[in-house]
C-alpha cells in the first residue's frame, strides 16, 4: 500500500511538473489533449470495460456537449451558464440515448449507438442554422474561474488536469461502490444478476449517464481547448478513435484508458508531422491489434514477447509441440 | 402534383438503392452475426471501380452495365478476401469483428482518396435512358424508374434464391440454427464465404449503378453505412421482406424529408426508428432481437 501511495505522489508530481520539463507550449498543449481525451476514454470505458456495452456513438454526445456550450456562448450567455446548460443537455441527450440502446445489448447495442452517434454527425452536418454547417462554430474566450485566467498554454494545462484528476477519483469511486459491482454483474451474468433482484435495466441506465457525464466534461474541455467545434468532431472517426483508446490500453483497467489516450494522441500528434494518411493508421492499428494482441497492447505484448520466445525454444526440441503452440490464439 | 411525384419516385429509387445495399447486410449479419461496418465502403468502392471503367482510359471505356457488373465483381472478390482472410480467424467475436470491420473501412476510405483525389466523380447516365418517359399524362425521369425496375428485379431473384432454391434452403437452415445445419452436412462455412461475396458485389453494384444520381465522393461510404442500419433496424435482421420495407421507409422519409426541411432530413431518420425500438425491437420482420 506504501509503495502504491508512493507511486501515486510521484506520478502527481511528474504531473504538476509538465509545464515546468517540457520545452515550450506545443507540448503542454499536447499533455493538455492527452488529459482531456483521457477524461473521455474513462467515460467510455465505464460502459465498454465494467458495463460490457460497447457504445460507437460516444463521439455524438461528446459533440452534443460542444456545441451546446459552443452556441449559447456565441449567443451572448455566460460561461457559467453555458456550461452548467450544455452539461445538462448532453445528460438529457445520453439519457434519451440510453433509452433507446438499451432496447438491446452486445451488437445490437454498438448498431444502435452507431445509428445514433452518425445521426447527431449529420444534424451538426446539415442542422446549418443552429451548428453553421461545415464551417463550425468559433469560442471567443476561455472562461476565468476565480480569477485565473485559462489564456496561456499553463493555465488551461492545470484546469485540465484538476478536472482530469476529479474524473479520474470519480470513476474509481464509481467503480468500487456497490453499484460499480452491481455493473459488473449485470456484465458478467446479467440473467442471474435479475434473479438476484437486481434492476439490470437501471444499473445500465445510470452507468449510461455516468459515461455521458464525463463524456460532456470531455467535451466542455475540448470546446475551450480549440476555442472553435466542426462536424468532424462527432465523426464516426472520432468515436473510433476514443474506443481505441479504451480498447488498446484495456477497457476495465483505470489506467488502461489513461495509456491509451497518451498512446493515440502521441502516436497522432507525432504521425501527422509525417505523414498525411492518420485515418489510414488508425484503420491498421484497430485490425492490427485485434488480430494479434485483442487484450490490450501491454497484456499483448508480453504475450507476443513470451510465445515467440517459447516457440524459438521449443523448435529445437520438439517441431510439433512448437507448431501446435503456434497455431493456436 | 408534379413535385409530389418526382419526390415519390426519387423516394422509391433511393429506397431501391439502399434495398440492394442493405439486402446483403441484413443477410450477412442474420446468418453469420457478422455486423459488417465495411458495407458503406463497399458500396463506395463499387461506385468509385465502376466510374473508374466507365469513364475509361484514354478514349478506351466500358459500357455503363459492363462497368458496373465489373465493379461489382471485383467488390465481391474483395469483400470473400475480407471474410476469408480476417473475419474467418474471428469466429463468435462479435466486438472484434465490429472493430476489424470499422478498421478496414477507415483503410479503404483513405485509400479510396488517396487514389480518386477529394472532388467527387459523377458518371453520365446511359445514353438510352435519359431524360423522361411518359406513362399517360404522368412523365418520370427514365433512369429512375430503371433503377426501380432493377431493384425489383433482384429483390424477386433474391427471394426465388433463398425460398426456391436448395442454396437458398442451405442459407435459410444457417440463419436459423447454424449448429443444426453443420450436424445435417451443410458446409456452413463455404456458405458464409458465398453469402459475404454476394452480399459485397450488391452493395458494389448498388453504388455503382447510384452514381449518375449520387455521383461518388469521399465520405459516401458514412454517409451509406448508417442508413443501411437504420433499415435494418426498421426491418429486422436477416429477412429479405424486412429489408424491402425497411428501405422503402427510409427512402421515402429520407427524400420528403431532404425536400421539406433540408437540415432535419437527417434526423427524421430518427422518429420511424424510435418507434420501432419502442414497440418493437426485434425489428418489424426480424424473429429475434440482434
Amino acid at each position: 500500500m506504501t509503495s502504491r501511495c508512493v507511486a501515486l505522489g510521484l506520478a502527481l508530481a511528474a504531473l504538476a511538473a509538465i509545464p515546468y520539463e517540457v520545452p515550450g507550449s506545443y507540448y503542454i498543449n499536447v499533455a493538455s489533449q492527452i488529459l482531456l481525451y483521457a477524461v473521455f476514454a474513462l467515460g467510455l470505458s465505464v460502459l465498454v470495460g465494467y458495463a460490457g456495452l460497447v457504445s460507437l456513438g460516444h463521439a455524438g454526445l461528446f459533440g452534443v456537449s460542444c456545441y451546446a456550450i459552443a452556441y449559447l456562448l456565441a449567443a451572448g450567455y455566460g460561461h457559467a451558464f453555458a456550461i452548467t446548460a450544455g452539461l445538462t443537455i448532453t445528460l438529457v441527450a445520453t439519457g434519451l440515448f440510453a433509452a433507446l440502446s438499451l432496447r438491446s445489448t452486445g451488437i445490437g447495442f454498438i448498431m444502435i449507438t452507431l445509428a445514433l452517434g452518425e445521426i447527431l454527425w449529420g444534424l451538426a452536418y446539415r442542422w446549418i442554422s443552429i451548428t453553421n454547417g461545415d464551417n463550425g462554430i468559433s469560442v471567443a474566450s476561455r472562461p476565468s474561474p476565480f480569477g485565473l485566467t485559462l489564456v496561456s498554454a499553463t493555465g488551461f494545462y492545470y484546469a485540465t488536469l484538476l478536472i482530469f484528476l476529479l474524473a479520474v477519483a470519480a470513476v474509481l469511486t464509481f467503480v468500487r461502490s456497490p453499484l460499480g459491482a452491481a455493473l459488473a454483474g449485470t456484465r458478467d451474468q446479467a440473467r442471474r444478476m435479475n434473479a438476484l433482484g437486481y434492476h439490470v435495466w437501471m444499473i445500465r441506465f445510470w452507468a449510461c449517464l455516468f459515461s455521458g457525464l464525463l463524456t460532456a466534461i470531455a467535451g466542455m474541455l475540448f470546446v475551450y481547448y480549440n476555442q472553435f467545434i466542426s462536424p468532424q468532431t462527432l465523426a464516426l472517426t472520432s468515436s473510433a478513435e476514443v474506443l481505441l483508446m479504451v480498447i488498446s490500453g484495456g477497457a476495465s483497467t483505470l489506467l488502461g484508458p489513461i495509456v491509451g489516450a497518451a498512446l493515440v494522441v502521441i502516436i497522432k500528434n507525432v504521425a501527422s508531422g509525417y505523414i498525411e494518411r492518420w485515418n489510414f493508421m488508425l484503420g491498421a492499428v484497430f485490425v492490427a491489434i485485434v488480430i494479434l494482441m485483442p487484450e490490450g497492447l501491454v497484456p499483448g505484448t508480453v504475450r507476443l514477447w513470451r510465445m515467440g520466445s517459447r516457440a524459438l525454444w521449443k523448435r529445437q526440441k520438439s517441431p510439433v509441440a512448437a507448431a501446435s503452440a503456434g497455431g493456436k490464439r | 402534383m408534379t413535385f409530389w411525384l418526382l419526390l415519390a419516385v426519387n423516394s422509391v429509387t433511393f429506397g431501391g438503392l439502399l434495398f440492394l445495399l442493405s439486402a446483403g447486410f441484413s443477410l450477412i449479419f442474420g446468418l453469420m452475426r457478422i455486423p459488417n461496418l465495411t458495407h458503406g465502403s463497399l458500396f463506395m468502392l463499387g461506385a468509385y471501380f465502376g466510374a473508374t471503367l466507365a469513364i475509361g482510359y484514354r478514349g478506351v471505356s466500358a459500357n455503363f452495365w459492363i462497368a458496373a457488373l465489373l465493379g461489382a465483381l471485383l467488390v465481391a472478390a474483395f469483400g470473400g478476401l475480407i471474410e476469408r482472410l480476417l473475419l474467418r480467424r474471428l469466429p463468435g467475436e462479435q466486438l472484434a469483428q465490429v472493430l476489424v470491420t470499422l478498421g478496414i473501412s477507415f483503410m479503404i476510405a483513405d485509400l479510396c482518396l488517396m487514389g480518386w483525389g477529394g472532388d467527387p466523380i459523377s458518371v453520365a447516365t446511359p445514353r438510352a435512358f435519359e431524360g423522361f418517359s411518359r406513362l399517360g399524362a404522368l412523365v418520370f425521369p427514365t433512369y429512375r424508374l430503371v433503377i426501380i425496375l432493377i431493384a425489383a428485379a433482384v429483390a424477386v431473384a433474391l427471394w426465388l434464391m433463398l425460398d426456391r432454391t436448395r442454396l437458398g434452403a442451405m442459407i435459410r437452415a444457417g440463419v436459423d440454427d447454424p449448429e443444426m445445419a453443420r450436424v445435417v452436412g451443410i458446409r456452413v462455412s463455404r456458405l458464409f464465404t458465398i453469402v459475404f461475396a454476394l452480399g459485397a458485389g450488391l452493395a458494389g453494384f448498388a453504388g455503382m449503378i447510384g452514381t449518375p444520381i449520387l455521383s461518388v465522393y469521399p465520405g459516401l461510404d458514412q454517409d451509406m453505412l448508417p442508413l443501411a442500419l437504420v433499415v435494418v433496424i426498421l426491418g429486422g435482421t436477416g429477412s429479405l421482406l424486412g429489408s424491402f420495407i425497411g428501405s422503402m421507409i427510409v427512402g421515402i422519409i429520407y427524400n420528403f424529408g431532404q425536400a421539406l426541411m433540408p437540415e432535419l432530413a437527417y434526423f427524421v431518420l430518427f422518429l420511424p426508428m424510435l418507434l420501432v425500438l419502442i414497440l418493437r425491437p426485434q425489428g418489424l420482420f426480424g424473429r429475434h432481437a440482434p
